[in-house]
């Protein structure tokens, strides 16, 4: 085996990262910070893929420019467009189920179901593909047999400068204090003076949002269809779960360690056995350490 | 807290579901004893005159009821759409045509929601409720082996479209779509043929089609071409990351990839091959699974030059298919594609109104034996006949993605047998 199988094996185990985690990020803050088993997470992506699909096709009648430049809008877009939908689903049905763990799960998976039928009914039940622009194709030549995916760059990119966003937001800004303030300790945030409830709002929307950026992401290199959101939910999960729901570093190392541990068997084995393996592991790891691989100590 | 709280709630979630699990069970348990009570078919039909010609079925002097069992939601609403369209066209033209034994014929459509009790339970109802005279239906395999005792037991008559792995053959079903065999083995010959192959690499998503086809290649592969495989790799439905599987690729320098994955991983499969730089111009890429309706998810751009082994392409260039073609899309709108299982449905309405003006009558029985040698002329895909098997005689084609979506056809077998229970391959 050649050291440039090494180099791609390498730069694959990154990218595999880099999507569980772009993934998750969104989820985190749902599930991790506010409590809210949230199972039309993975709709939330399938609005950032079509919201970037139909702004592919915009750029036949916008012109040549748009057709080059429209990612970096789609991406803006597909933010805006799932936070507020997240907003108007906090607003009208999560709200009122806080306290209700195992009927929000009910409810938003019935939620899931409704979305899906609603792609399927206004954009049709075939799979579409978003034309990427040319600077998003192809691949970096390095040596002449190593070959650097450019997508998956530019999603490392991405999920670098989102990851930086989202930690620098909970950790530096009032609105993460006020964030951090309401998970720990609602009512004493409230008695602050933090007014939880428009800080829930924000934060549902938020996580909803960058599960929209993700989804505009993933559409390249997966497909976009009604149903696309629900490939993603599983292991969207499994990652916040296995890292520790209240921490976002988990999250971060939670991601890597399963990207690794895949990519690595997958080289060995073949795809469903190294699939078997992982989530072995995990669930080893995890009946030795149900809390995940971190958690706050707080006082329950 | 939260997790705290989680926990005693589901303790108490246990009895419950207990219960719900329990009345679940007896109400279907009081579903299956009032099915039994209408089962017969003969008991509740209006005219007795009318139920000795027609064996009990849903026929007037007018019209004739046929069943259509197909996911119009749920995931295989994706790969079904297609064929509902195609079926619905072609009883459309029969109808203008004058019908079938003078009768026009009228569709009871049913949701089977990519679901596979569902779809037992809707054929049930088609069969034993609306007394259809045929059922236009599945496309899954595991939709058809839910549905075959229900149509075994009830004499029904299914025409099943989708290409498949073969391994079953049923009184009660017509298969319009190609076995395995007939769609793998002139593909791998072409193959060595043309492209001077030696060493294959098999992918599939794992499942039953994928693994069986794999199997019946491999052997192909290595007792009668005298090739090797160099590798074979499965990934689960709905898998998105191949970055690992294209390194090995990559590493093992096949001559050949066969590809057999479906869904969605198809789209992520070959966008990231060509991110990856495999492409037509560095590799050779044969797959059974992406017909034009997939094409469409995947982007021709991200596939071009690699080939197809299929019994229908859009583009075949003949009387037939450009008359098909155009009435699908003057029906379904100018961007519809026509993939290989399409035509396939599309088949199914035509052979079984053959079926019916050759044995004269309506009656599963007689329609059953009066199939095979059936020849219809002006199928699509040029002429296709029916065997004894209940499988039809077909051409294999192999196709070249373009840059538009369509596949350029580059080669033609001669009409292959059907041979589901395939010697030596199993």
């Amino acid at each position: 085996m050649d050291l440039s199988i090494w180099a791609m094996q390498a730069f694959n185990g990154l990218s595999t990262f880099c999507v569980l985690l772009l993934m998750a990020l969104g989820l985190a803050i749902i599930f991790g910070q506010m409590g809210v088993i949230n199972m039309a997470h993975g709709e939330f992506l399938t609005i950032g893929a079509y919201t970037t699909f139909l702004l592919s096709q915009a750029g036949s009648v916008l012109g040549d420019w748009f057709q080059t430049w429209y990612f970096p809008v789609a991406i803006v877009v597909s933010f805006v467009l799932a936070g507020a939908v997240g907003w108007l689903v906090e607003r009208f049905m999560v709200r009122h189920l806080y306290r209700r763990p195992l009927d929000t799960l009910l409810a938003t998976w019935g939620l899931s179901l409704v979305m899906q039928q609603a792609f399927r009914s206004g954009f049709g039940a075939r799979e579409v593909s978003a034309t990427l622009p040319d600077w998003l194709m192809g691949s970096l030549k390095p040596t002449a047999t190593i070959d650097i995916p450019i997508n998956g760059l530019f999603m490392m990119a991405l999920t670098a400068a989102l990851t930086g966003l989202v930690v620098f937001g909970l950790t530096s800004t009032r609105f993460g204090v006020w964030v951090r303030a309401t998970v720990q300790n609602r009512a004493m945030a409230s008695a602050a003076g933090i007014n939880t409830r428009k800080v829930d709002e924000l934060t549902f929307a938020i996580g909803c949002g960058l599960a929209g950026v993700a989804g505009a992401a993933f559409t390249t290199i997966g497909s976009t269809g009604p149903t696309s959101g629900s490939l993603y939910i599983v292991d969207t999960f499994l990652v916040v779960v296995f890292g520790g729901a209240e921490r976002l570093i988990g999250t971060i190392l939670s991601a890597f360690s399963i990207a690794q541990t895949q990519a690595a068997t997958e080289f060995f084995m073949t795809g469903s056995m190294a699939k078997v393996l992982t989530l072995s592991t995990i669930i080893v790891i995890l009946m030795l350490r149900p809390q995940g691989l971190f958690s706050i100590k707080v006082r329950r | 807290m939260v997790r705290h709280r989680l926990r005693s709630r589901l303790a108490s979630f246990v009895p419950w579901s207990a219960f719900v699990v329990a009345v679940l069970l007896v109400s279907s348990g009081c579903k299956k004893a009032s099915g039994s009570e209408t089962g017969n078919p003969a008991d509740n039909k209006a005219s007795g005159e009318a139920a000795t010609k027609t064996g009990g079925l849903a026929v007037t002097d007018t019209e004739v009821t046929v069943g259509q069992l197909h996911s119009a939601t749920g995931t295989m609403a994706i790969s079904e759409t297609g064929s509902i369209q195609a079926e619905r066209l072609a009883i459309d033209q029969i109808n203008e045509a004058g019908g079938v034994l003078g009768r026009k014929i009228k569709i009871i459509q049913e949701d089977g929601a990519s679901d596979w009790p569902t779809f037992a339970e809707k054929a049930k109802k088609l069969l034993e409720q609306d007394h259809v005279a045929s059922v236009m239906g599945c496309w899954t395999s595991a939709s058809r082996k839910a549905v075959l005792p229900v149509f075994e037991k009830d004499n029904g008559l299914l025409y099943y479209p989708t290409f498949y792995e073969g391994l079953e053959q049923s009184k009660n079903v017509f298969y319009t779509g190609q076995e395995a065999t007939q769609q793998i083995l002139a593909g791998l010959d072409w193959l060595q043929k043309t492209k001077n192959a030696k060493t294959f690499f098999l992918i599939g998503s794992d499942y039953i089609w994928p693994r069986t086809s794999n199997k019946i290649a491999r052997k192909h592969i290595e007792n009668v071409l005298k090739g090797t495989v160099v590798g074979e790799e499965y990934y689960p439905l709905g898998h998105t990351q191949f970055g690992s599987l294209i390194n090995k690729i990559k590493a093992q320098k096949p001559d050949a990839v066969y590809a057999i994955v479906v869904g969605g991983s198809n789209v992520s499969f070959y966008k990231q091959l060509k991110a990856a730089g495999v492409t037509a111009e560095n590799q050779t890429l044969l797959t059974i699974s992406v017909t034009e309706d997939e094409l469409l998810g995947i982007g021709g751009e991200n596939m071009v030059g690699f080939y197809a082994a299929m019994k229908y392409f859009q583009s075949l260039e003949n009387e037939n298919n450009k008359k098909f073609v155009a009435a699908f899309k003057k029906k379904y709108g100018e961007k519809s594609v026509i993939g290989d299982v399409t035509q396939a449905a599309y088949l199914g309405p035509w052979l079984w109104k053959l079926g019916v003006e050759k044995a004269g009558s309506f009656e599963v029985d007689k329609v059953v034996a009066a199939s095979p040698g059936i020849e219809l002329t002006t199928a699509p895909e040029g002429y296709v006949k029916i065997h004894e098997n209940h499988h039809l005689w077909s051409k294999l084609r192999i196709g070249q993605v373009q840059m538009d979506g369509q596949y350029k056809v580059l080669y033609e077998s001669e009409l292959i047998e059907p041979n589901p229970f395939p010697k030596g391959y199993q």
